[in-house]
């Protein structure tokens, strides 16, 4: 369930990906994404922290992960 | 941070002030043998940091030490405005002639320091200055500049008294004041102050507030008078609701959603940034408000602070609406704090446009923040609206019912 102002997506081909997964954790600083054991996990909690900061789009191949403002959305 | 009476006046003996002989006791036994020591009557008053005491019965006067062991008994029960005492203070009646007011404390109005005198000491001096106000003078002075006993000896002079009693009064409120700043007090207040029947002069009650922000700067005189770090002090004891607003702000350690204070009113207050609180509380107050609650948010609270804040200010019986205002903030995040409200409304089963009267936070982020609000359909503005016609907003909106 994404989060009320927050949906952060990850596409499925680099989801399983230990090595994106690892940057993904390093890089958010409101712990958004978890490095597991099959890859990266969107810990859905903490997505209306997030702070817009755009480090997850550098940490991980371009157009691999987006942020969505929900409330730009009709 | 409150003093008990009895540092209160340890300090003022320290720097010189006339005090009666007077001993601290924590039994029966001990009230007796010290009611002995001291000789003649005495007055028996519990320690505790909340006024009311006289009406409360936990003042007595005793003609010998076993009635101040009596009387000792009589007062340990007592609660004060629900603080239980925290000792008993027996000290020597005083054979008074005259009692006199004097405080010294912040004028916010004109950002000074104010001594307040009145020569009806011993009563409530809010009474006395609505009653007798030709018998209070307020005289400011600066906390930068030198001060002299010339100030003090006008505090007291344009309070009518002369002679020999204002010669005598001149250098008791001069130290009063140099203390009030030496140790950067928010009240230094002696009441009553009291000219004895031989014409001596001696403090019978005084009552002190540090800034508790100053605790660091003045802990040798904290260790001296046996206060600990751990020593709160607040006047009364927090209320469920206050608790619960100190966990909102202990268990995230992301800015400050916290500072919770519980009032009678209607209108929650989710206010802070640099002084906007009190600026807010105040202006809410002015407009004919009434908040429910003081707090301060500020240094970029998480969402979820934000939102756990919200929910537990719309959780108190009674408060329809909350109002979300601050100054303009550099360091906070407007459109986290706009996620926080909103869904603090939701989870707590409210609708946001309905249970937020006004969002005022101007600032960092305000763009992005007015695109939630707006989503959401809550009335907000921005700086070209003043922190006081915001409060009024709100107010409008809570005496409209809408």
């Amino acid at each position: 369930m994404p989060g009320l102002f927050i949906d952060v997506q990850v596409n499925a081909d680099v989801k399983g990906d230990a090595e994106i997964a690892r940057k993904l954790e390093e890089s958010c600083s409101v712990d958004i994404f978890k490095a597991t054991d099959a890859g990266v996990e969107v810990v859905e909690a903490n997505l209306d922290e997030c702070v817009l900061c755009d480090l997850c789009l550098a940490a991980a191949p371009e157009g691999s992960v987006r942020v969505v403002k929900l409330y730009e959305q009709d | 941070m409150r003093f008990y009476e009895y540092e209160s006046k340890a300090l003022f003996e320290k720097r010189g002030l006339p005090l009666g002989p007077r001993h601290l006791v924590t039994s029966a036994d001990e009230a007796r043998a010290k009611a002995a020591e001291i000789g003649g009557s005495v007055v028996l008053k519990s320690q505790v940091l909340s006024g009311g005491r006289m009406k409360a019965g936990a003042v007595k006067f005793a003609d010998t030490p076993d009635e101040a062991a009596a009387h000792f008994e009589a007062i340990l029960p007592i609660e004060v405005r629900g603080e239980k005492p925290h000792s008993i203070l027996v000290e020597s009646k005083s054979p008074i002639a005259q009692e006199y007011y004097v405080a010294v404390t912040w004028d916010g109005r004109n950002k000074k320091p104010v001594v307040i005198f009145s020569d009806m000491g011993g009563i409530d001096i809010e009474e006395v200055a609505e009653t007798h106000p030709e018998h209070v003078s307020k005289t400011n002075f600066s906390s930068l500049l030198p001060i002299t006993p010339r100030l003090a000896k006008e505090a007291i002079g344009a309070a009518t008294v002369s002679g020999s009693d204002l010669n005598k009064l001149t250098p008791i409120v001069f130290e009063l004041m140099k203390i009030f700043l030496e140790y950067d007090l928010t009240l230094a207040e002696i009441n009553p102050l009291a000219r004895l029947e031989d014409g001596s002069f001696a403090v019978l009650d005084g009552h002190i507030d540090m800034e508790a922000e100053a605790r660091g700067s003045h802990k040798a005189l904290l260790k001296e008078l046996g206060i600990g770090d751990d020593e709160t002090r607040q006047a009364r004891p927090p209320t469920p609701f206050e608790i619960e607003g100190a966990k909102v702000n202990a268990v995230d350690h992301r800015g400050v959603a916290g500072n919770v204070v519980e009032f009678d009113g209607d209108l929650g207050l989710v206010i802070g940034a640099g002084g906007g609180s009190l600026t807010l509380f105040d202006a809410v107050r002015k407009h004919g408000g009434k908040p429910a609650n003081y707090c301060e948010i500020g240094g970029n609270p998480s969402q979820s602070k934000a939102k756990n804040l919200t929910k537990l200010i719309l959780s108190k019986p009674g408060v329809d609406k909350i109002a979300v205002m601050m100054n303009v903030v550099s360091n906070t995040r407007v459109d986290i704090v706009a996620r926080g409200v909103i869904a603090g409304c939701i989870e707590a089963g409210r609708d946001p446009s309905e249970a937020i009267a006004i969002f005022r936070i101007p600032g960092a982020w305000e763009e992005e923040g007015f695109k939630i609000l707006e989503k959401y359909g809550v009335d907000y503005c921005d700086r070209s609206v003043s922190m006081y016609d915001a409060a009024g907003r709100a107010v409008a909106k809570m005496q409209a019912g809408s």
